[in-house]
């Protein structure tokens, strides 16, 4: 057989790798689906964005430090309450972040690219103060380390279930506010059109401010799904940063749709190759085959059919 | 009834407030002075036509007001209060509503979301009636993406979407541009019903003279960013303005 690996043993594989390629997917999706709102609302591309990931990650961690030490009996349901808290604290520092500094720059895009890159820069500097420079991993209750069985060979995580199942619910919550929201409904026009948004009555500079806050606060919650899978260190944020730029370049950023699909077959294609390949191989092809697609289609690979 | 007719004739015979006063307005894009100097008054429940031919100014008046663009100096004056330097939002807020050419509805979002776009402002949450039965033909298309609309059914919308901010002052941009002849005759009634049913101000831009003969009571001519004539609809001289019209 291929590579001497019998039949059931390659369908195991298939079945193990896709679910790591799920995790994947759920982290890429988590961050891309925020760096894509925010790109497509403001035109603000956010370089300090896989930082917001490990700022989730990081209380996540704390979170589960002080599970441990003074409320041990709720250990078990900690992760939730991290996730929670992931959200909140990203997105408050994203909020600050746009208050303070984003909202002088919009219409620079070169300026706020390099404004970002020093944010992210800064916040790599204080989570080495405040944490060590060290990786911190954190410690799972122990109902969510065992895994599924699904026959002898194939075994499928808790932990990936839970992941994946959070990204879900992310998902379609976000999904629902745009599509449902008041919030939502502000945020579609201001993307059409900035200033006719703001002539109909609508407060661009507070929309503006609350999508860049659930932008950063997802990405929060992508860097407590992310502890799950890796240990955080303060420039943990940065492999996965060019990844999901990569994610929402080919997605384009017009539909949710897109970015769902793009997150799922990079990380798919990913993980798969990997198990074959070395890790940097499978990026090189992965990144080839996106660089090749898009000199096709340089507005991405699932952009809307609108009359604009 | 009585007290409505001598309603009428008072506001007729006493001299009409004024709701927005826009005082020696000067508008620039970078360098280039557009508006140089604008002085306009407009009452309460009263229609002014800006007419003047392409490249005179108009829009960017329109701009200017609903402060798609900063004047450069000069003040913009609504209900007694200073927009001159407030964002787009708040000038809609104070109660100006804008209608720009080329209509510009959110093209991906559907009729109703259109229309809803200028309830938050004052934080209503359900279209009022009255929209739909000035527009009765939004209503069937509710669901129907605004993209998909023709112009004149999209201009319907623009006006309904600025309605529903429930202004004092509405601004029209060249509300005929692009749209059959009968349409433009029911938007003129339209746009009188709407004045005599709310009080509503309202300045129009516009290069088709019928149209602003039927509208407007008071004309006022725009000329390399100076308005340069202004006459009450009684007073108009049609070959007049039609000079001023032709290039
Ligand atoms: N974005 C812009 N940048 C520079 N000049 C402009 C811009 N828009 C309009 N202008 C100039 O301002 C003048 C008035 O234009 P505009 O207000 O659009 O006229 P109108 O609406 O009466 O046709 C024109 O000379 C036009 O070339
Ligand atoms: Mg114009």
């Amino acid at each position: 057989m291929l590579w001497g690996y019998s039949f059931s043993d390659l369908t195991s594989i298939f079945v193990m790798q896709s679910f790591a390629g799920l995790i994947l997917f759920s982290v890429f999706l988590l961050m891309a689906l925020g760096l894509a709102i925010v790109f497509g609302q403001m035109g603000v591309i956010n370089m300090a964005h896989g930082e917001f990931m490990i700022l989730g990650a990081y209380t996540t961690y704390v979170c589960s430090q002080v599970f441990s030490r003074w409320i041990p009996t709720l250990f078990g349901a900690y992760f939730f309450i991290a996730v929670i808290l992931a959200f909140i604290v990203a997105g408050a520092v994203g909020m600050l972040l746009e208050w303070g500094l984003i909202r002088f720059l919009y219409r620079r895009p070169l300026d706020t690219l390099l404004a970002t890159w020093g944010v992210s820069l800064m916040l790599q500097q204080l989570f080495r103060s405040v944490f060590g420079a060290r990786e911190v991993g954190v410690q799972l209750p122990d109902w969510m380390m065992g895994s599924f069985n699904l026959n002898e060979t194939t075994q499928i995580p808790v932990n990936g279930v839970i992941v994946v199942g959070l990204t879900f619910f992310i998902t379609l919550g976000i999904y629902a506010l745009l599509l449902k929201s008041r919030w939502g409904c502000q945020v579609r026009a201001v993307m059409q059109n900035r200033s006719m948004a703001g002539a109909v009555g609508i407060n661009t500079e507070w929309i503006d401010r609350l999508t860049f806050g659930l932008g950063c606060g997802v990405a929060g919650v992508a860097g407590a799904a992310f502890t799950m899978i890796g240990s955080t260190s303060p420039t943990a944020g940065q492999q996965y940063i060019v990844d999901t730029f990569l994610v929402v370049a080919f997605g384009g950023t017009q539909s949710l749709g897109g970015t769902i699909a793009s997150a799922f077959s990079i990380s798919q294609a990913r993980s798969i190759l990997e198990f074959f390949l070395s890790g940097s191989m499978a990026q090189v092809i992965v990144l080839l085959t996106v660089i090749g697609i898009l000199m096709l289609r340089p507005q991405g690979l699932f952009s809307m059919k609108v009359r604009r | 009834m009585a007290t409505e007719s001598i309603d009428k004739i008072s506001a007729v015979t006493a001299l009409p407030d004024i709701t927005l006063d826009i005082k020696d307005l000067h508008v620039a894009y970078g360098a280039s002075e557009v508006l140089h100097g604008v002085d306009l008054q407009v009452g309460r429940g009263e229609i002014v036509t800006l007419m003047g031919r392409n490249g005179m100014g108009k829009t960017t008046l329109m701009k200017a007001l609903i402060g798609n663009i900063a004047a450069r100096s000069g003040n913009i004056i609504l209900d007694g209060k200073d927009i001159t330097h407030l964002p787009s939002w708040q000038r809609v807020k104070a109660g100006l509503a804008y209608v720009p050419q080329g209509r510009m509805i959110f093209s991906a979002m559907t009729v109703t979301e259109n229309i809803e776009s200028g309830l938050f402002v004052r934080g209503g949450r359900t279209i009022p009636q009255k929209l739909y039965d000035l527009f009765p033909v939004l209503k069937e298309l509710g669901e129907r993406r605004g993209g998909n609309l023709s112009g004149g059914q999209q201009q319907q919308l623009a006006i309904a979407r600025a309605l529903a901010t429930g202004p004092h002052v509405l601004l029209l941009d060249e509300p005929t541009e692009g749209i059959q002849p009968s349409l433009i005759l029911e938007l003129a009634r339209t746009l009188r019903k709407i004045r005599d049913e709310t009080d509503l101000s309202i300045i129009v831009s516009e290069q088709v003279l019928s149209f602003a003969l039927d509208v407007a009571d008071r004309i006022v001519v725009i000329e390399g960013g100076n308005i340069i004539h202004q006459c009450s609809r009684a007073e108009a001289d049609g070959e007049q303005l039609m000079r001023f019209l032709s290039v």
